[in-house]
């Protein structure tokens, strides 16, 4: 039966990253991206969230509440609305938790999960992303081979998020199968595997406030139980379309903040005798930033439910992918016109909300579950 | 919990309204359109059987009359998702079946019981019976407040001076020879006091004093009768004015009446997605028989232009569905959705009018071709731009909702 709301349980957890996002991450959003580092303090408040630990079972440590895709965009969205660096952050541990949930034996859950169910925070990543202007995330030139009784990982990735500080990280590769034909494996590598570097930390045009590097990998050699879900196409996939309904979650987010950012101001700004906001030309973009932030978030969320259903949601997740990150641009580009010269002064939030923006649209594999 | 599952009556539903779409309406869309001022009786006949018969089709609200909405808690939504469907077999055709429509979902929304007796119950007859919703003048369009007809009060009656234009279903509804249905006439009681003057009153087919001038000719939803309609001291009883005749001193009745488009504009939008799913169902059946496949997943540097095109078509297709349901969702929940109606009724009118364009750009000489359908999809798309609310009056009722300005402050 169609519904729109959100359960009770999903409120309540809303309103808490509301009011974090409003009252801790967005009074610093300014300041770690002059600086390119989240305060540790702040990352220790986001951390006794639980957004981690939560869905862990308790065996590990966590408190077993069961992923839900759906909840996960409502945390993300919300938390990308206090800022995006910050948000991505606080959720770089779930690139690995999540896969590892949802595709990882017993034996490797009970090895990795315990430390994500410490007292403080603890950094995890994903390397999806290659530096190439042509990257493939079903057909990544990373390449996996089997190699007696282990796997062997080579290549080279970029935009890993806490790449220098996450203990292990999940990297994308392509195993080449008996048909010649690449498929997309997920594999768990821990950072002290030998052959694997860690490169320089990279400068991004926006999300400054994330460490982000670029990640070498020279035939890293990974025990079987490591390569998850060996095989099981349906399961990468499902991969796939976690990460895309996580990040579009975050755009919506983003433009949301540029939107709410925007209005206000338009409110206040007084041009030819009127609020800028009394003039229809500001006034129906403000307008049509509110229709599309609402139907992006639609279009997110019925590709999240469908993941909680455990069907493929391939279309509707690499839909939403494809146009929250259109839309996003869009919106944090007419937010900073709203506000004139002053958008594009580093006093005002909408220049960083316009350069996050365009992250979307360029990092295909920027990838949050 | 959020849900985007269809419950099984409405997926029944659709399922029967597509049969019909497909079998009843496609066949004849291009007649209709070719043959402008010719009504298709026997599909009209055909639909008001069937209407009576089962509980399908759009404003299907005689059976609750009086109760409250626990009797059907999904109305709206089961509405929104017929006229999508039934749009999906024709726009014009669709707009041309008889049934209470607009004029009958004002009479439902603020008449009295006696007048919901007097005017809902001819819609369980064995004839047809059409309604419409008569606001629009030569001289004003979008500022429904800038209205000139007038009505005034002598002894038992109202009498009623003017001209509207564009009325749907108008030569239907108010000529008898085509049924004994009503029009639903916006007049002012009182013109120094604008907006707060403004009522609604019902006026019976066949009433002396008012004549069906013309019908237009139009680009599109040619199935559907768009007639001039002429007052001329034309009397009506007294308690054919919806709501009361008193003028307040605050518009607040005018925001009454307005209220009603809360519930139409998930409509409009609803067929405008119709039109728009018909064009993007054909295009991928076109480049299926071309042999191109949609390839969801891919890489974005390894999409074709071909798919790039269709993807947006689609996303933004699915983006005004979500939004309509919602709307609807909303009121069937009794929410108000003032706001929400207004996304819905933009988004979807846009996009359809972009989705149908650029069909028949991809199809070429298919697309441009009066051979097929897709020409006149563009053409009956047009209209959800513009009825109910233009799509810029829908993104100022957006603007004016966001940031709490009045209709003075922001216009
Ligand atoms: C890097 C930089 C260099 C600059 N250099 C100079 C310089 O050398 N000399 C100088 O004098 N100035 C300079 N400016 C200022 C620049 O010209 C102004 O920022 C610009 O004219 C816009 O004015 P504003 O910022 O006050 O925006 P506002 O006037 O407040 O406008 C805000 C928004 O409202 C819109 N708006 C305003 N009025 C209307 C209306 N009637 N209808 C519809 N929309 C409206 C605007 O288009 C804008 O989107 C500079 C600005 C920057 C950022
Ligand atoms: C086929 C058809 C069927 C119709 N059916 C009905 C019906 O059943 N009953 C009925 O009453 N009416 C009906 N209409 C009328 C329809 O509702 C009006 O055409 C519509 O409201 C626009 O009014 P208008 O045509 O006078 O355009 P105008 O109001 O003159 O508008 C012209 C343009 O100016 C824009 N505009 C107007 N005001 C503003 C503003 N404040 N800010 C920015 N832009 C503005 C409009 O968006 C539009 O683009 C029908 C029309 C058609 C074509």
């Amino acid at each position: 039966m169609i519904n729109f709301e959100l359960d009770d349980e999903q409120k309540l957890i809303r309103e808490t990253v509301i009011a974090f996002a409003r009252d801790e991450i967005r009074p610093h959003a300014r300041e770690a991206d002059e600086k390119g580092s989240v305060p540790a303090a702040l990352l220790q408040r986001g951390w006794d969230l639980g957004l981690v630990q939560n869905m862990i079972p308790e065996e590990y440590g966590g408190f077993g509440t069961e992923h839900s895709a759906l909840t996960g965009a409502v945390i993300a969205e919300e938390l990308a609305y206090g800022d995006l660096a910050i948000a991505t952050h606080l959720l770089a541990p779930r690139l690995l938790t999540v896969p590892l949930l949802e595709f990882g034996s017993t034996e490797l859950k009970s090895r990795l999960l315990p430390a994500f169910c410490g007292e403080s925070f603890e950094p995890g990543s994903a390397a999806v992303v290659e530096p190439r202007f042509d990257f493939d995330p079903a057909a990544p030139a990373t390449t996996l081979r089997r190699e007696g009784d282990d796997y062997v990982v080579s290549g080279a990735k970029c935009y890993v998020p806490l790449g220098a500080q996450a203990k292990h990280l999940l990297v994308l590769a392509g195993l080449t199968n008996g048909d010649g034909a690449v498929h997309p494996q997920a594999i768990v590598v821990a950072r002290d595997t030998p052959g694997l570097r860690v490169g320089e930390r990279e400068k991004n045009m926006g999300l400054k406030a994330l460490e982000t590097t670029t990640l070498d990998l020279d035939a890293c050699r990974v025990p079987r139980d490591q390569v998850l879900a060996v095989g099981d196409q349906a399961a990468m996939r499902r991969l796939a379309n976690l990460w895309r309904v996580g990040v579009s979650a975050m755009a919506v987010g983003v433009a949301r903040a540029a939107y709410d950012y925007a209005r206000e101001y338009a409110k206040e700004r007084r041009a030819f005798g009127q609020a800028i906001g009394q003039k229809q030309a500001i006034a129906f973009m403000l307008a049509e930033m509110a229709m599309e932030v609402d139907a992006m978030r639609l279009l997110v969320w019925e590709a999240a439910w469908k993941l909680d259903r455990h069907e493929d949601a391939t279309r509707e997740a690499y839909l939403a992918r494809r146009y929250t990150s259109d839309v996003t641009l869009r919106i944090a580009d007419n937010a900073l016109q709203v506000l004139g010269g002053h958008g594009y002064i580093r006093d005002h939030m909408v220049e960083l909300f316009l350069r996050n923006a365009r992250g979307f649209a360029t990092l295909e594999g920027l990838a949050i579950a | 919990m959020v849900d985007f599952e269809l419950s099984p009556e409405i997926m029944a539903q659709r399922e029967q309204l597509h049969m019909l779409a497909e079998h009843a309406m496609r066949p004849i869309a291009r007649e209709y359109d070719e043959r402008e001022h010719e009504k298709p009786w026997d599909f009209i006949n055909m639909m008001w059987q069937l209407s009576k018969a089962s509980d399908i089709g759009p404003g299907k609200e005689g059976k609750q009359d009086g109760k409250k909405k626990a009797v059907d808690s999904n109305r709206n939504l089961r509405t929104v998702i017929a006229v999508e469907e039934l749009s999906w077999g024709d726009a014009g055709l669709y707009l041309s079946i008889p049934g209470p429509g607009l004029g009958g979902a004002a009479v439902q929304a603020v008449g009295t019981p006696e007048q919901k007796e007097r005017f809902l119950s001819r819609f369980k007859g064995d004839k047809p019976v059409w309604s419409a919703m008569a606001i629009t003048e030569p001289g004003a369009g979008s500022d429904s407040a800038a209205i000139q007809t007038t009505a005034v009060r002598d002894g038992d009656h109202w009498v009623l001076n003017g001209t509207k234009i564009f009325c749907t279903s108008g030569l239907m509804a108010g000529d008898p020879k085509n049924s004994n249905g009503f029009i639903v006439v916006w007049a002012t009681v009182d013109r120094a006091a604008g907006r707060a003057g403004i009522k609604s009153f019902i006026v019976d087919a066949g009433t002396p004093g008012m004549t069906v001038a013309k019908c237009e000719d139009k680009l599109g939803i040619r199935a559907s009768d768009t007639a001039t309609l002429i007052f001329e001291d034309c009397r009506i009883p007294l308690d054919n004015i919806l709501g009361s005749p008193e003028v307040p001193k605050t518009s607040e009745g005018f925001k009454g009446v307005m209220a009603t488009f809360d519930a139409t504009r998930p409509i409009v939008a609803a067929s405008a997605l119709g039109v728009g799913r018909a064009a993007l169902d054909f295009v991928r059946e076109e480049l299926k028989k071309q042999g191109v496949e949609i390839r969801y997943g891919v890489a974005p540097s390894k999409l074709t232009a071909i798919e790039r095109d269709f993807m947006d078509m689609e996303t933004q297709l699915q983006a005004a569905r979500l939004l309509t349901w919602r709307a609807a969702w909303m009121m069937d929940n009794g929410q108000k959705n003032n706001l929400e109606a207004s996304m819905a009724k933009a988004k979807a009118g846009l996009v359809v009018t972009q989705v149908t364009q650029k069909a028949v750009e991809m199809l070429g000489p298919l697309g441009y071709s009066r051979q097929l359908l897709v020409e006149k999809w563009m053409r009956d798309a047009k209209i959800n731009d513009i009825f109910e609310g233009t799509q810029q009056i829908n993104m100022m009722i957006i603007a004016r909702r966001i940031l709490g300005y009045t209709s003075k402050e922001l216009s």
